[in-house]
Formats: structure tokens, C-alpha cells, sequence
């Protein structure tokens, strides 16, 4: 009896670990073949293989030799970067309002801010593009900047109201008898209890502004003011009949290196953020 | 240091009166207790006095000044919040210092000297490295009312801020913040609570509200000797006033008669006969819930020690010079 059991309970851990290597290698996989292709070279690169055969950082050489690579992965740090930051000082100043500060259609305003995010980027691709010549950033990073911020501050305001209103309003009126200002309010008390939030939503934006490839395509129109994804697609082999994958692989692991090193980076304030909600004002 | 008058104060959220035109003189110095039961608007008038909200209409002053549109910061009150409001991520050193840091020309030294002050006054000193969720209830009580006290304020505010703590820690913390209030003579404190006995132990004068109206303001032994009117009695004193209505009442020629239950004596030519119905043995204290035809049974109050049976017939008198005999309209008669 007894041996049957414990052949059932590891039956069932041996499932459940199958079940998770299955997930883990489907979610991997891509990347990892990302990975070994990008130590590839020559025609090596045509032959199908699971394992590491020889390493060569040939590749990864000529990604930061040849063309502006060095400076289209200047371009997209700096782009996602001013992104983010502009994108959470106007969402923290505006969930503040919208969550704190009764005015009349605050509700309305929400719903409207929420469905901004809902349309399609090519629906707005056209209009964008005319306001970005009207504002004369054409080509600049500033166009990227403005639009990436347009996109992502919906759902950064949209977080961040709803993470502001449940910190308790007894803490901001202690704030206001102590003399705080709303910027004091929010810079020095609101803040440090939002690290979670603006952790999480700052970290979605820069994926977001990192990755993002239609409007960067568009708005930008010569090599040195490209971001990454741009220029990894646009990149050229020798001819215009081979298509360099060994590069375009090694150029994209590249530019995933930053998001893994962030993600981990924050990883512990997202996890210790979430426990440090138990916290009675 | 500030006497405060409310002159015809109204406020109104949208198209709810909430506070219907309030006339208070507070002295300085004083401890003001308001009380009445939840929804009565106590907690709203303790938030206009801070400036937490604005007034509707009628006037606020502060020693003779208009307050009416300054900001809480402006007024020199210090508020104690129900729910402690600490902020969760400063050290109870950085929670107490926080309003003097913002105000301008306070030094280091200073701002160090006054937050330790009041630590001893308060015997948080060697908390003053935690942060607020390694305390316990009380103690973050503790630090919330020295975060007030570091900023020296005019006027000290507190919103019924010993709800949170346990029945032992609320008698220790009352008797707390009766010492401060001796300490601290000189500084106005206003109190908010729904609980008669907090009212009775800390008050100068308590201000009784009902609905959105005083009811009555005096001293504790004045509101318990002499009501101005049936809310007040049966609100003030535990346990309960009784109201005896009907025909008991025409040998006294009053519609309602109001007597306390210590105020009752059980002999055998008692005026009134009723049947014990219940009764409860508080050690010190003897209740005895007498049936004599009333709406409700009668609670008399006996010294402890006492031992009857339901069922037992019992003879009663009221004492004759503590009657509270109350009109139609439960005004009371003198």
C-alpha cells in the first residue's frame, strides 16, 4: 500500500517537473538559438545544431565595427531612458491629481486616458507624423521621445492612480498638517511608497521604448539617428542577396543584455515592494 | 496658547448638512472633548478647526484672527490621527522631525534637541532608529502624538485616536495623555471620541453633538448633574439613564423622568415595585435589571457583593434630589 503511494506522489512530481521543463524550454528556446547563432560564422551558420560547437565572437566584432551599431545602441539608451523619466514625472504628477484632487469629469478623464492606449499604433501613425513635422523633430530622438510617451503614459497614469489611491489619505493629510506642499506630499512621502509601482511600470515603458520598431522606422530617416530594432532589421551583408543572421543574432542579444540586467536589477525592489504593502500606515 | 471661536460654522458636502451652524468658544489652555454618536459630525468639526476642510459658510477664529482660508501648516495645530498615519518608510527619529524639516529656520541641532524632548516626554527615545512597522499599536500611537508635540503647536487636534488600541493599552494611553495635557498647560487640545468615559476622564468641558447641532457644552460633572436634555442624559453616565415614562411619571408632573441607576435604593417601602429579570456582578459594581411595566427594564446600580435571583421581587425609590424630570419635548423641567 504504502508503495504504491509514494510511486503515485512521485508520479505526479515527476509530471509536474516535466510540465515545467516543457514550459521552460518553449520560453527559451528562441533565445537560445538566438544565442548560439550569434557565435556562429560562415555557412556554419545553415547547419542545424542544439549545442554549442565552436565559439567565435566574430560577430560580435563586426556588430560594433561596422555601420553606426555603437551609436543607434546610444540612441535607443538615450531615447528609452528620457522616455521613461519624462513619462513617470508626468504620471506621477497626474495620478496624483486624478487620484487625490476632486475636480469635476475626473472619472471621464480616466476612461478617456485609458482608451487612448486602445487605438492601434499604425491608426495614429499619420497624425502623429504631421504633428512631429509641425513640431520640427523629424529625424530627431526628440520624435521618438514624444511619441513612446504618448503611448506609454496611459497605462503609467492608469497604474499609478490606482496604486496612489489606495495609500491611505490619513498619511497625505499628516503630510498637509505638517506643512508639506503637494510637491513635498509627493516627492518625499508619496514616492518612496510607490517604488514598487514606478518600478513596474518604469520598467514596461523602457521594454516598450526599447523594442518599439514602427514609429522608430518611421520618424527617423538616416542611420545615425536610428534606434536599435531599426537598425538591426536595416542591417546589410555583403551583398544585397545574403542576409547576415550571424550579426542580426548577435546585434540582438546585444540589445537584450541592458533589459535582463535591468530586470534583475529591480527584480528584488519589485518582490520586496510587494511584502512592504503590509505596512499599516 | 490659542482660544478658538466657531461662529455659525456650516458645512455641507454637496447636498448633505453636515455641521448646521456651530457656535463654540474654546479657551486656551483648554481640553475640549467633543462626543456624540458616529455620524453626529464631531470628526468633521475637528477637521474644520485643523483646516483639513474648508468651512461653507460662518466664521473660524483663532485668538480673535479670521482662519477661515489658512492652511492647516498656518494654523500652529498638530493633528493625531485614528489610524496613526506614520510615514511607513521614515524612522520614528525621521516622522517626528518631518514637519520641522520643511519649516525654514530650524537648525540640526535644534530640530534634534526638540524631537529627543519630546521622545522622553513620550519614553520612545529608544525607538527613535525603528521604523514604524517594527512597533506595536501603542507605540506607534506613541510616536504619532510625538510627531504633534515636536512641532510645538498652538493647538493639539486628536481624532478619536485610541480606537485602534486594545482596552489595557486605552486606559494607559489615556492616562498618558491626561499627564500631557497637564504638562503642556498651556496648549489648547481638542478630542474627539464617541466613548462617554474618555470624554468624562480627560475633559475641561465636552461638547455634546448631535446631528450636526451642540447639544450641550459644560463641564463633565455639569453634563452628568445637569442635562439640557434626554439625548444628553441618556448619553453621559454608564450605565445608562433610565427613562421611566407613562403613569409612574404623574406623582412627579413630568412626561419623562430620568434616574440613574446609583442613584436608586432598594428598600421594602420603595415606591416602586418591580421583578428582577437579570442580573450582572462586575465585582465592584452590582446591576440589577428590574421588570416594573416600563418600555425598558430598569438598571439599578448596587454596590458589589450582592446576590439575587431572577424572580425576586424587589421594592425601589429613586432619590429624590437626583430625579431628572424632562418635558414633551425633552426640555428638561428645574
Amino acid at each position: 500500500m504504502e508503495a504504491s503511494f509514494d510511486l503515485w506522489k512521485f508520479t505526479k512530481a515527476a509530471l509536474f517537473y516535466a510540465l515545467v521543463l516543457v514550459i521552460v524550454v518553449v520560453a527559451v528556446f528562441p533565445f537560445y538559438y538566438a544565442i548560439l547563432t550569434s557565435f556562429k560564422s560562415g555557412t556554419d551558420l545553415f547547419r542545424v545544431t542544439y549545442w554549442p560547437t565552436n565559439i567565435s565572437w566574430n560577430n560580435y566584432i563586426q556588430v560594433f565595427s561596422q555601420g553606426s551599431f555603437p551609436r543607434n545602441l546610444l540612441n535607443s539608451i538615450f531615447v528609452s531612458a528620457v522616455t521613461v523619466l519624462g513619462a513617470l514625472f508626468l504620471a506621477i504628477t497626474a495620478s496624483f491629481a486624478l487620484s487625490r484632487v476632486r475636480f469635476r469629469g475626473r472619472g471621464l478623464l480616466l476612461m478617456t486616458i485609458l482608451a487612448v492606449s486602445m487605438f492601434p499604433q499604425i491608426a495614429v501613425l499619420a497624425g502623429l507624423f504631421e504633428v512631429i513635422r509641425l513640431l520640427g523633430i523629424y529625424n530627431t530622438p526628440w520624435a521618438l521621445i514624444f511619441s513612446y510617451t504618448i503611448f506609454t503614459l496611459p497605462f503609467t497614469v492608469w497604474v499609478l492612480t490606482t496604486f496612489m489611491r489606495d495609500l491611505p489619505v490619513e498619511i497625505e493629510e499628516a503630510a498637509i498638517v505638517d506643512g508639506a506642499t503637494p510637491w513635498v506630499i509627493i516627492t518625499r512621502v508619496f514616492m518612496p511608497l510607490m517604488w514598487p509601482a514606478l518600478v513596474t511600470t518604469g520598467l514596461l515603458a523602457f521594454i516598450g521604448a526599447w523594442n518599439e520598431f514602427l514609429f522608430a522606422l518611421t520618424f527617423t530617416s538616416n542611420n545615425d539617428t536610428r534606434t536599435v530594432p531599426v537598425a538591426i532589421a536595416l542591417l546589410s551583408g555583403g551583398s544585397q542577396y545574403e542576409i547576415p543572421w550571424g550579426i542580426i543574432m548577435a546585434a540582438s542579444v546585444v540589445v537584450t543584455v541592458p533589459l535582463v540586467v535591468l530586470v534583475l536589477i529591480f527584480q528584488r525592489k519589485i518582490v520586496s515592494g510587494l511584502t512592504a504593502g503590509g505596512v499599516k500606515g | 496658547m490659542a482660544s478658538i471661536e466657531l461662529r455659525n460654522v456650516r458645512k455641507s458636502f454637496g447636498v448633505v448638512d453636515v455641521i448646521k451652524g456651530v457656535d463654540l468658544t474654546i479657551r486656551k489652555g483648554e481640553f475640549m472633548v467633543f462626543v456624540g454618536p458616529s455620524g453626529c459630525g464631531k470628526s468633521t468639526l475637528l477637521r474644520l478647526i485643523s483646516g483639513l476642510e474648508d468651512i461653507t459658510s460662518g466664521e473660524m477664529l483663532f485668538d480673535g484672527k479670521l482662519v477661515n482660508a489658512l492652511a492647516p501648516s498656518k494654523r500652529g495645530i498638530a493633528m493625531v490621527f485614528q489610524s496613526y498615519a506614520l510615514y511607513p518608510h521614515m524612522t520614528v527619529y525621521e516622522n517626528m522631525a518631518f514637519g520641522l524639516t520643511l519649516e525654514k529656520g530650524h537648525g540640526k541641532e535644534e530640530i534634534r534637541r526638540r524631537v529627543e524632548k519630546a521622545a522622553d516626554m513620550l519614553q520612545i527615545r529608544q525607538y527613535l532608529d525603528r521604523l514604524p512597522k517594527q512597533l506595536s499599536g501603542g507605540q506607534r500611537q506613541r510616536v504619532a502624538i510625538g510627531r504633534a508635540i515636536t512641532r510645538d503647536p498652538k493647538v493639539f487636534l486628536f481624532d478619536e485616536p485610541l480606537s485602534n488600541l486594545d482596552a489595557a493599552l486605552r486606559v494607559a494611553t489615556r492616562i498618558e495623555i491626561a499627564k500631557l495635557h497637564e504638562e503642556m498647560n498651556d496648549t489648547t487640545m481638542i478630542y474627539v471620541t464617541h466613548d462617554q468615559v474618555e470624554a468624562m476622564t480627560l475633559a475641561d468641558r465636552i461638547c455634546v453633538l448631535r446631528d450636526g447641532l451642540i447639544e450641550q457644552v459644560g463641564t463633565p460633572m455639569e453634563l452628568y448633574d445637569k442635562p439640557d436634555s434626554l439625548f444628553v442624559a441618556g448619553f453621559i453616565g454608564s450605565p445608562k439613564m433610565n427613562f421611566i415614562t407613562g403613569e409612574k411619571t404623574e406623582p412627579f408632573g413630568c412626561t419623562t423622568l430620568g434616574i440613574r441607576g446609583e442613584h436608586m435604593v432598594i428598600k421594602p417601602d420603595g415606591i416602586w415595585e418591580g421583578t428582577v429579570i437579570h442580573t450582572e456582578n462586575l465585582g465592584a459594581d452590582y446591576y440589577v435589571y428590574l421588570e416594573m411595566g416600563t418600555d425598558e427594564p430598569v438598571v439599578v446600580r448596587l454596590d458589589g457583593g450582592q446576590n439575587y435571583q431572577s424572580g425576586d421581587k424587589l421594592r425601589v425609590s429613586p432619590l429624590d434630589d437626583r430625579i431628572h424630570r424632562f418635558d414633551a419635548a425633552g426640555k428638561p423641567i428645574r
